[in-house]
């Protein structure tokens, strides 16, 4: 791979959720990088470079055989730490014969992996993404695998929340959004879209989830941290109960959770949620809470995936073509220079010519 | 299916001894090549009796500041490739592969043992290094025949204090290799880099120990044995040839320098490609590849011809070439060369 590519690979990225990880062969594409996931005996997750070392077919399409994977071509294995351990026809094996294994782990119920150089694989460095535990915080999310867009468009899009008045009229977009002012800040690794819109009438979804009639100030705080996770704090409570200064007693809370892996420059995995912290034990509202978010094409998320999707085609359909900046992009901007800062970090310590691997 | 090397220009940036027989060669690439991790090397092309071949160097240290550094020890008997390297001065144009890696180390291992002997330390030199950095559970037991052999040894120290233990052979100093490996994690890797003869101990002492085989990790470069290098012949009698082999030509170039056809893989001992069949040998046959097992070198029935070799005399071996030629065949076409 020689082409500077859009995302840092020195990062963890969420890879699947826990769930997804058990005694069978899960093959993904992250950061460009072909990897198999699969769940040892103890536990544990392992994920392995995708190609035998032997004639690169993907091991996927082999077998789990304990904790190692055989290769379903000449029965080549290899153990989880990606050292051959067993080769046809000879009594020896080739001390060259390995494949890459990747640094992964589990916290907050997904699976994350590290693509690049896994002497930098720190496990300090996993996002904080404690709003999808489970616990203080409930939802169900999902994932949309390959969505056909850089990951960097969904970025901007949960960056710029200006976006729900126009592409989910009717649930969460109201005009109010557009009318209010909204402040960017940003630290060394994060950037946060704080909005303020008081005193309003509560648009449909909101007004449903407080259950109570009246105006009401609605806050949208929205955190990327660099690369690839966005969380939005977001949620209503009656005005003039004091939610700006800090009392949300009156409201009702919610979380947006992003976290989007690149797959390759023009398709990404978007593990999503939507998380609350009222009502934990409905399981009903649970359910409710995933369908409006996804909908068989009905959801407020299917109704940016239209949009994301077709702006990466006509991105393709012309690729000279700039993008033109609105001051409502501050957000996005401060995260895509944040990113940019991380690339740029990276490929100063490549050196230039990535290694052909 | 090895991928064809891709050759950089690079000079020769300087040198510097670090033992006797050891000398550091800082190779500037003319433009910057990929990182190498620890493990990784370079493929140099130098002249070796006036013509132009490779030879595979581990790279020390993390070449962060854009130099390779590669450390060669002068020997009579390594098919001429360390005198050639050796007459290079500073300044001088190389040629250089930019670096692979074939002895990858691995990170997030509950233990780790590294074994070096003698020049073998180069790239033990870097994975200690990498694991200091990464606050890994590891010892490296560095064997040498004489103090002054002892390359880097001052560097190591200063970096992994204790970690490190000197062994001197002179002074009566050994590796207790079976009782290291007896008391390494279960789940521990073993990195060995050194002659032979360690490697081969270590090898066996690890099957013994029930140990699995993936643990264990080792390169060679095919270019060191039991016995020196020294010339013998080689007898194909199904072709009617006989060609000799000087002591600075392995088996298998001179071979392919008679215009036998052969078929080859990593030549470096590792994927049994090049196999010939040994039918008589009057000398004995130095075994240097890590394809056969030892009871299969043990047998004798068959070489790896691109490391091992006769000690002296002659080797017969057969080829799979089954053309047929005039001189082998009455009722062949007679145009057929």
């Amino acid at each position: 791979m020689n082409a500077l590519t859009s995302f840092p690979l020195n990062a963890w990225y969420a890879a699947a959720w826990c769930h997804e990880i058990g005694r069978e062969l899960s093959a993904r594409t992250i950061c460009g990088k072909n990897v198999v996931l699969y769940r040892r005996t103890d536990g544990a997750v392992a994920a392995l470079e995708d190609a035998c070392w032997h004639r690169l077919l993907p091991l996927s399409l082999g077998h789990l055989r304990g904790d190692e994977v055989m290769c379903g071509y000449h029965g080549l294995v290899f153990n989880s730490a990606g050292r051959c351990s067993h080769m046809p026809a000879q009594k020896t094996i080739n001390p060259s014969a390995c494949v890459r294994a990747y640094p992964v782990a589990e916290r907050h119920r997904l699976v994350w992996l590290w693509p690049g150089d896994p002497a930098l694989a720190d496990l300090t460095k996993i996002p904080d993404f404690q709003w999808n535990d489970g616990t203080q915080w409930v939802g169900e999310g999902g994932t949309f695998y390959q969505l056909k867009c850089n990951y960097r468009l969904v970025i901007d899009n949960l960056m710029d929340l200006t976006h729900e008045t126009y592409v989910h009229a009717g649930s969460i977009g109201d005009e109010a959004i557009t009318a209010a002012p909204f402040d960017v800040t940003h630290t060394g690794d994060t950037a946060t879209m704080t909005r303020w819109m008081i005193d309003i009438e509560p648009p449909p979804f909101w007004a449903r989830q407080l259950g109570q009639a009246g105006h009401v100030d609605r806050w949208q705080i929205v955190t990327f941290l660099a690369p690839s996770i966005v969380v939005g704090d977001v949620g209503v409570a009656l005005t003039n109960t004091g939610a700006p200064q800090g009392d949300r007693s009156h409201g009702v809370n919610g979380a947006f959770l992003a976290a989007i892996t690149p797959e390759t420059e023009t398709t990404c995995h978007y593990f999503w949620n939507f998380v609350r912290n009222y009502r934990t034990n409905d399981a009903q509202l649970t359910r409710e809470l995933q369908l409006a978010h996804v909908n068989g094409g009905a959801g407020v998320y299917d109704q940016d995936h239209r949009v994301l999707e077709a702006q990466q085609a006509a991105i393709d359909k012309n690729p000279r073509s700039p993008f033109y900046d609105l001051n409502i992009d501050a957000g996005a901007l401060w995260a895509r220079r944040l990113v940019d800062r991380m690339l740029t970090d990276e490929h100063a310590r490549m050196m230039a010519n990535l290694a052909a691997e | 299916m090895a991928k064809p090397i891709e050759w950089f220009s690079a000079r020769l940036h300087a040198t510097r001894e670090l033992t006797p027989d050891v000398r550091l060669f800082e190779i500037a690439p003319e433009r910057p090549l990929a990182k190498a991790t620890p493990g990784s090397h370079i493929d140099v092309l130098a002249p070796i009796d006036g013509r132009l071949r490779f030879r595979s160097y581990s790279l020390v240290g993390s070449c962060a500041d854009g130099l390779y550094r590669i450390a060669v020890k002068r020997l009579a008997s390594s098919q001429g490739g360390s005198l050639g390297m050796w007459r290079l001065k500073a300044g001088e144009q190389l040629t250089i592969s930019q670096p692979r890696n074939n002895f990858e180390l691995s990170y997030g291992r509950p233990e780790y043992l590294l074994i070096a002997g003698g020049i073998g330390i180069t790239p033990i030199y870097t994975m200690a290094l990498a694991l200091n950095q990464a606050d890994a559970n590891f010892r490296l037991l560095y064997a040498a025949r004489s103090r002054r052999d002892l390359a880097f040894a001052d560097e190591l120290a200063s970096h992994i204090g204790e970690r490190l233990q000197l062994f001197v052979s002179e002074e009566g100093q050994r590796i207790d290799l079976a009782g290291e490996i007896a008391q390494l994690d279960r789940r521990g890797e073993l990195y060995v880099c050194g002659p032979f003869g360690m490697l081969d101990t270590a090898k066996r002492l690890w099957r013994e120990g029930g140990r699995p085989a993936a643990l264990l990790r080792y390169e060679t470069f095919g270019n060191a044995g039991s016995l020196a290098d020294a010339p013998f012949t080689i007898r194909i009698p199904r072709l009617g040839l006989e060609i000799d082999v000087p002591a600075n030509r392995s088996m298998l170039e001179a071979l392919e320098d008679a215009g036998v056809d052969m078929i080859f893989g990593c030549r470096r001992g590792e994927c049994g490609l090049c196999v010939l069949p040994i039918l008589e040998a009057s000398a004995r046959v130095d075994h240097r590849d890590v394809f056969f097992s030892s009871e299969e070198r043990a047998s004798n029935e068959k070489l790896c011809t691109c490391v091992s070799r006769a000690a002296c005399g002659s080797l017969t071996v057969d080829t799979p070439d089954r053309t047929l030629t005039p001189a082998h065949s009455s009722t062949g076409p007679g145009a057929r060369v």
